[in-house]
């Protein structure tokens, strides 16, 4: 470390009670005039321009590991209920667990999911060029928007195709007789697909308030804001149905 | 009191407030109809147990599935919307923003929400009360097949299902305000409060936080799938070959109740450390602050704090020896069980440290610190007993249980919520509480609840089952327990006597208290500081005369370069007014 230079006296580091560590930047001397540009020794609220974007990600991630946990546990069931099982009269044990082909639309349907992410990742994108949010925010047009939008919407197809995909799978093996109560794989499949579908429907409205608040919302911030937490949820969302999938085709 | 009490005046006034410190109010008031209503249920329990002839106002003498019910929605008030509500959400409203210089939470809307879906959740559940055939009678723990068919039982239709949506509101409530809290401490911390100068407690919210997020979400999808057990057919929960009342289910499926019992314990063992984490952070912080010595080890301390919460997720299975579950898979969940018995002994002999090194002074909130201590020894040396998977094929469902964890987790928690409550009261109403009355509520509550839990190992080992509505019916085989039931009954009624003092103390002192000096309890940590937003400057609990002479502590908000007799005379940049 070089010496520095300074008029006053500095504060002598005394013992300190805690867990130790490095103690904050903002009490080091400088030699300067206290090179403040660090966001951290500043009160909450003025923590630089990424400040809520970062506030709301993690809250948004924190959601969802969450509900990464409400998936685990449906998925739990998925192990143990093949495994539990009955005696019968002539002492053989019977499992009820009949695996069934699933609807093969739903590879359809993972494709779009999976294009989805992507024109979503894009449309995020957009709204974060550096050059373009500039403009927006010196209010001189809005190129971002404008170019996030038809992303957006396209993503909100998709989306839109991906639920009535389901619809139709859930329709195909109703035709063939596989109903939620019909046995412990149609339940799991049911519930499963409609946890996920029920999921999506709350992001494709996430979604449509993502891209009225595009439009809407006064602050170039807010409109990031909204964007960006719908995509970190769709793309959890489109990870979780990989797993649900890969569970479904592989491991029944 | 301060600055902060009068700016707060405004904001709840508002009926749907986003201030913290009014819904800290809120939620303390939920807790406490939460716990009128609980005690009230859990009288019940002690009369009929002890004079099962009684006829009660009203009710006449109750049945045994009247009974069930009155067990069962006791301990889902108690353990949800008091021992849940208070430590975990109305403590982190109170003081979380304060304790670390942060100008509000993160979302209070959401923090607000939070707090109405509780409530809802709260109505919801007393509502089971009101449906035809009454509350359920599964237990708080709602063991399937019994919770899964309507037929089951009284109270196993409409009072089941007001008591699952309940369930899943609280979850979503309680995932909510964590979110918040969560966030709150991660990115809204003031300046100069790094991490290694947060108190025990705001750690302790963040562990116990995180389990919530994990728990309560676990606890969601195992309530979706009963639900869709009891509405639309499915067969998670429901064995084969099931009889109720006489009758043969059809349907043939064959279902695992078992894995109602691995989710539902994935989520109810750490909801044990949910409320009891924040009671061992304000323990830390009061022994500190009433012996007027820091911490010692505060790194120690911290590591087997967390510890805790992580071992805590991974010991559900102690619940479940004697229900058919792998006997291998036992043992290992005897060994986690063990095992966090360490961090937890930790955590004990360090406060036991702190009571030798200095000299405790005796306020109420330190004897409720105490009380705490003695119930998390007491009602902790018996876990290890009952994580023999050996031992607890014998004690499984008898009172020695139901004594453990009425001392380790009802007792201790209750007895930090009192202290909780007592330390932060000038924080609600510029007050003190009255020391005679609470020292009077504190020895008082203190030999009932003793005189009430301890006796009960002692029916527990010989052999006084739990859930049984009377003890001598037609067999006599327990009969000869009957005077050990009485006595706790006095004792249960000692314990709620006592309960009026500190409600009059509690409501009395908010018009009539003395009032309270800006840091009555000359106390290091934020939300004791005279200015809003302070900046902080040193670690939490620099008690002691080295810190800040001729004073015996440096609060966090107070340079050492402020004191005129320091080496120091200027001030460095704080960087904030």
């Amino acid at each position: 470390m070089p010496a520095t230079f300074t008029r006053h006296q500095v504060e002598v580091e005394h013992r300190d009670t805690g867990y130790g560590g490095k103690p904050p930047v903002d009490r080091r001397p400088t030699g300067g005039g206290g090179g403040d540009d660090n966001w951290d020794s500043r009160s909450s609220g003025r923590r630089g321009p990424r400040e809520l974007l970062i506030r709301y990600r993690l809250a948004v991630l924190s959601a969802l590991a969450g509900d990464f946990v409400f998936f685990a546990v449906l998925v739990s069931a998925f192990f143990v209920r093949p495994t539990s099982g009955h005696i019968d009269a002539s002492a053989s044990f019977i499992s009820d667990w009949h695996p069934f082909a699933i609807p093969p639309i739903l590879w359809i349907n993972t494709a779009i999911l999976l294009l989805s992410t992507v024109t979503i990742e894009i449309a995020r994108r957009q709204l974060f060029h550096e050059i373009d949010v500039m403009e927006e925010w010196l209010g001189l047009g809005r190129p971002a928007v404008k170019r996030a939008a038809p992303w957006l919407l396209t993503t909100i197809l998709l989306g839109g195709l991906f639920l009535t995909g389901q619809w139709i799978a859930w329709q195909q093996l109703a035709s063939q007789g596989l109903f939620f109560s019909t046995n412990p794989n149609s339940h799991f499949f049911y519930l499963v697909t409609g946890a996920h579908g029920f999921h999506l429907l709350l992001g494709i409205g996430a979604l449509i308030f993502a891209f009225i608040a595009m439009f809407q919302f006064k602050r170039v911030e807010m409109r990031q804001i909204a964007l960006d937490c719908t995509t970190w949820y769709w793309h959890a969302m489109s990870l979780f149905w990989i797993f649900l999938f890969t569970l479904l085709v592989c491991f029944q | 009191m301060n600055a902060e009490a009068k700016t707060t005046v405004n904001p709840s006034r508002r009926f749907f407030t986003t201030d913290s410190l009014a819904l800290a109010r809120l939620y303390l008031f939920l807790g406490l109809a939460a716990v009128v209503a609980g005690t009230l249920l859990s009288l019940i329990i002690r009369i009929h147990r002890t004079w099962p002839a009684f006829a009660f106002p009203f009710a006449g003498v109750p049945t045994p599935e009247q009974y069930l019910a009155v067990v069962t929605m006791h301990g889902t008030l108690m353990i949800f919307f008091v021992l849940t509500v208070v430590p975990q959400f109305a403590f982190p409203n109170l003081v979380l923003a304060r304790q670390i210089g942060a100008p509000g939470m993160a979302f209070p809307r959401l923090n607000a929400a939070a707090f109405w879906v509780a409530l809802a959740s709260l109505l919801v559940l007393l509502a089971a009360f009101f449906v035809p055939q009454g509350a359920p009678i599964s237990g708080w723990t709602s063991y399937p097949p019994l919770s899964a068919i309507a037929a089951a039982g009284p109270g196993q239709g409409a009072g089941m299902d007001c008591w699952l949506a309940a369930i899943a509101l609280f979850c979503l409530a309680a995932i909510a305000a964590s979110i918040n809290f969560l966030i709150t401490i991660a990115l809204r911390r003031g300046p100069g409060m790094s991490w290694s100068r947060l108190p025990l407690t705001v750690w302790s919210w963040l562990a116990s936080s995180a389990l919530t997020v994990i728990a309560f979400s676990a606890l969601l999808a195992a309530a979706a799938m009963l639900l869709a057990d009891r509405h639309l057919g499915t067969s998670f929960f429901v064995p084969s070959g099931e009889v109720i009342n006489g009758f043969a289910l059809t349907g043939g499926a064959s279902g695992s109740p078992m894995l109602w019992l691995h989710l539902f314990w994935f989520f109810g063992h750490p909801e044990v450390y949910i409320s009891i984490l924040p009671g061992m952070g304000l323990t830390s912080l009061l022994l500190a602050n009433f012996t007027r010595r820091p911490v010692p080890a505060p790194r120690f301390m911290l590591a087997a704090l967390l510890l805790i919460g992580v071992l805590g997720l991974g010991v559900w299975g102690h619940h479940l020896f004697v229900s058919g579950m792998n006997p291998y898979a036992g043992t290992a969940f005897g060994l986690t069980t063990m095992a966090i018995a360490i961090p937890s002994s930790a955590e004990v002999l360090i406060w036991l440290l702190m009571l030798f090194r200095g000299r405790i002074q005796l306020k109420t909130p330190a004897l409720f610190t105490l009380g705490f201590l003695s119930f998390f020894i007491s009602g902790g040396l018996t876990g290890p007993i009952l994580a023999q998977p050996a031992l607890d094929a014998y004690l499984h469902n008898t009172f020695f249980v139901v004594a453990h964890f009425h001392l380790v987790m009802a007792m201790a928690g209750v007895f930090s919520i009192f202290a909780g409550i007592y330390y932060w009261y000038p924080l609600l109403t510029g007050r003190l509480m009255n020391e005679t009355l609470g020292h009077l509520h504190f020895w008082i509550s203190l030999i009932g609840a003793y005189g009430t839990f301890f006796p009960m190992h002692l029916a527990g080992l010989a052999g006084e089952p739990r859930h049984y509505a009377q003890l001598a019916g037609p067999i006599q085989s327990f009969a000869n327990l009957i005077p050990v039931e009485r006595g706790i009954s006095f004792a249960a009624f000692m314990l709620v006597a006592a309960q009026f003092i500190f409600l009059f103390n509690v409501f009395r002192s908010a018009r009539h208290g003395a009032p309270a000096p800006d840091n009555p309890w000359r106390a290091t940590t934020l939300e004791w500081a005279p200015i809003l937003h302070p900046t902080t400057w040193c670690s939490p609990c620099a008690y002691g005369s080295e810190f800040a002479p001729p004073d015996d502590f440096l609060p966090q908000w107070q340079s050492r370069a402020s004191i005129p007799d320091s080496p120091v005379s200027t001030p460095g940049k704080s960087g904030v007014s």
